[in-house]
């Protein structure tokens, strides 16, 4: 086992022990957005072994550092001490949940990872994930969409204020 | 030399233990200045408010059974040095009080918490010279022991490490079952969310002129010349104009992101007690502490990399000196020298200057109320950082040799700060007037049951009355 597969591991099992604390976590909303601000944060870190550099700091700053702050917002204006007073009734439905889960399991490691058992090591260079060759392509190849992307992003600005403020 | 032969050799055999060095020297001298400023800030502090302040910690006098009878009653005097190890002492002698309903898990890891952004974020600060030795084409030994690691990204992992701060003090704020507590944390979110957006802005400025996100480029550029055209000044980013309208931003959001005076909401101590720490005690206490110091000296480092040409201690191209004034050659390249192996000694230095800067604004300004803090966060500085980035834009553009040079670029700069100006004091003084005849309207509030009109008039012209 090389030194690169066992970061791997460690930070793949982290984040998916994480993944499943948010599930697992479910009547506690705070330790469960907690979890999944840890499984973002630990999933740029495996962007950083793949050498997408760009990918793994954005993924830090734009989920772990400011989605997420938000979320805890919400998650704390909630009453979070109260048990929901709705209670799940036992019909059937669990086996019928858990059918389902193995059948998404069976799909999901039939799609995903049996074409990847056979990859070892990455195909890309040192220059693939870096600022400047992202940026090259977004703004060359990639520039229609990039501005559409941007310009989205302007209209949701622009609507949530027109929504929140009252008086413009 | 022998020190870079080693370094060389081990770059190569086991980058690792570089890797554990380069981390040990940029967290170990954080931990061992920290209580020093916190001493400095004590100090200064009490100068600045015409006190004394603590002075007496570590006074030693000499015992009258002292075998030299000349020292005996004597006075070795520290100045108080002692005073922040008393301190640790006494915060680790205080009886730890853990409040009996809260969420315990998230309560004790939130003090860790808020203080990993803080150490974390110096990882890719260059605290001397990645280049060659000057005079020679060596790499020095600062080349293999400076930034933990000089990522392409060095920028914007600050900005991302930065952005974690908030976690620490909301889930401390959360977990301690205190309304206080809580407010301190919402109000913590609020103020960082707001003030991340200026800051990345005005970093981006700095990105825009210098095309790189690595922080050593970043130092590099400014070692070129002044302006790009007074060779033998450095370019500093502090001495450009919009360096300086960066740097400005930069600085009020740094206040804001470590929580100080005289952006300290989250911590009122008369509005919200202690705000988010009100519940910790002792040790955890100190960990906070220690987590706002250690930020607010990274980030200090921070702007001493970006605006204050990083690790050279005086903004002089020594190297152009000494080829321009052969006479004075040998003294030029002195300095080139001093200048390379004295950098850690004036990163410090002006991380350093950065502090006392923080608490000469302590010792200045009160408090913001907290629609000052928002209105200064998204009305002042987010717009000026932005128009500051456009007006940068520009000068990239037409300082390019192909478009008018670097003089035409200052000028064209120059003419781009202007109209911004006018356009915003134009737009500034349509919002005033459409603001003041908002102001002039009446309410009218009916009451259906007494089926009567209540006309209720603003304090504005006299005329309308206020009998109603």
């Amino acid at each position: 086992m090389t030194a690169n597969q066992v970061v791997f591991l460690v930070l793949a099992a982290i984040a998916g022990l994480a993944a499943v604390g948010v599930v697992a976590f479910g009547n506690n909303p705070v330790r469960a957005a907690l979890l999944l601000v840890l499984n973002f944060f630990v999933l740029g870190f495996i962007y950083f072994t793949l050498g997408a550099q760009l990918l793994g700091i954005s993924q830090i700053m734009v989920y772990a550092g400011a989605i997420m702050v938000l979320f805890l917002f919400v998650i704390m204006m909630l009453q979070l001490h109260q048990r929901s007073p709705i209670v799940e009734g036992r019909e059937g439905r669990g086996v019928l949940a858990w059918l389902f889960g193995l059948a998404l399991a069976v799909v999901v490691f039939a799609s995903v990872i049996v074409p990847l058992m056979s990859v070892s090591g990455s195909p890309i260079g040192d220059e693939y994930g870096t600022p400047q060759s992202v940026g090259r392509v977004l703004f060359t190849t990639y520039v229609l969409p990039f501005e559409i992307a941007s310009v989205l992003l302007l209209i949701g600005i622009v609507g949530s204020i027109l929504l929140a403020k009252r008086r413009l | 030399m022998d020190v870079l032969g080693w370094l060389q050799r081990t770059s190569v055999d086991a980058p690792w233990l570089l890797a554990v060095i380069r981390v040990l020297l940029l967290v170990v001298p954080i931990l061992t200045i920290v209580p020093g400023l916190i001493w400095w800030e004590r100090r200064l502090l009490s100068w600045m408010q015409d006190r004394i302040g603590p002075n007496r910690t570590g006074t030693i006098t000499i015992p009258d059974n002292f075998p030299l009878a000349s020292l005996r009653g004597r006075k070795i005097r520290t100045f108080g040095l002692l005073q922040p190890i008393a301190d640790g002492v006494k915060l680790f002698m205080k009886e730890d009080v853990t409040p009996s309903s809260i969420d315990r898990k998230i309560y004790f890891l939130a003090p860790a918490i808020a203080l990993f952004p803080a150490f974390a974020l110096g990882a890719t600060l260059p605290q001397a010279s990645t280049g060659f030795i000057p005079g020679t084409d060596i790499l020095g030994p600062f080349h293999y022991l400076t930034p933990v690691a000089n990522v392409d990204i060095g920028l914007l992992y600050v900005l991302a490490i930065s952005s974690l701060g908030v976690y620490g003090v909301v889930l401390a704020g959360y977990a301690s079952n205190n309304k206080y507590s809580l407010m301190g944390g919402l109000r913590a979110s609020a103020q960082l969310i707001s003030y991340e957006l200026a800051m990345g802005v005005s970093l981006a400025c700095v990105v825009l002129a210098t095309a790189s996100l690595r922080m050593s480029d970043m130092v590099v550029a400014q070692e070129q010349a002044l302006w790009g055209f007074v060779p033998a000044v450095q370019n500093w980013f502090l001495f450009t104009p919009f360096g300086l309208v960066s740097a400005a931003i930069f600085l009020v959001c740094v206040v804001a992101e470590t929580n100080r005076a005289p952006f300290d909401l989250p911590e009122a101590e008369n509005e919200l007690i202690a705000g988010y720490h009100t519940e910790y005690s002792s040790m955890k206490f100190a960990v906070f502490f220690m987590g706002e110091y250690a930020a607010m000296f990274v980030f200090s480092g921070v702007f001493a990399a970006v605006f204050l040409g990083g690790y050279n201690l005086m903004p002089f191209n020594w190297e152009y000196l000494a080829a321009t004034f052969p006479a004075a050659a040998g003294f030029f390249k002195g300095m080139a020298a001093a200048n390379y192996w004295l950098g850690p000694l004036g990163f410090v230095a002006k991380m350093a200057a950065g502090i006392t800067f923080f608490i000469w604004l302590r010792a200045t300004l009160p408090r913001l109320r907290y629609d000052q803090l928002m209105t200064l966060g998204w009305k002042v500085l987010l717009p000026l950082a932005v128009a500051n980035f456009i007006v940068v834009g520009i000068w990239v553009i037409c300082s390019n040799e192909r478009v008018l040079g670097p003089v035409g670029g200052w000028v064209a700069l120059l003419v781009a700060m202007g109209v911004l100006a006018i356009l915003y004091m134009n737009l500034a003084a349509t919002i005033k007037k459409g603001a003041k005849s908002m102001d002039k309207r009446t309410v009218k509030l009916s009451d259906p049951q007494a089926k009567r009109s209540i006309k209720l008039a603003d304090p504005g012209p006299a005329s309308e009355g206020g009998q109603a």
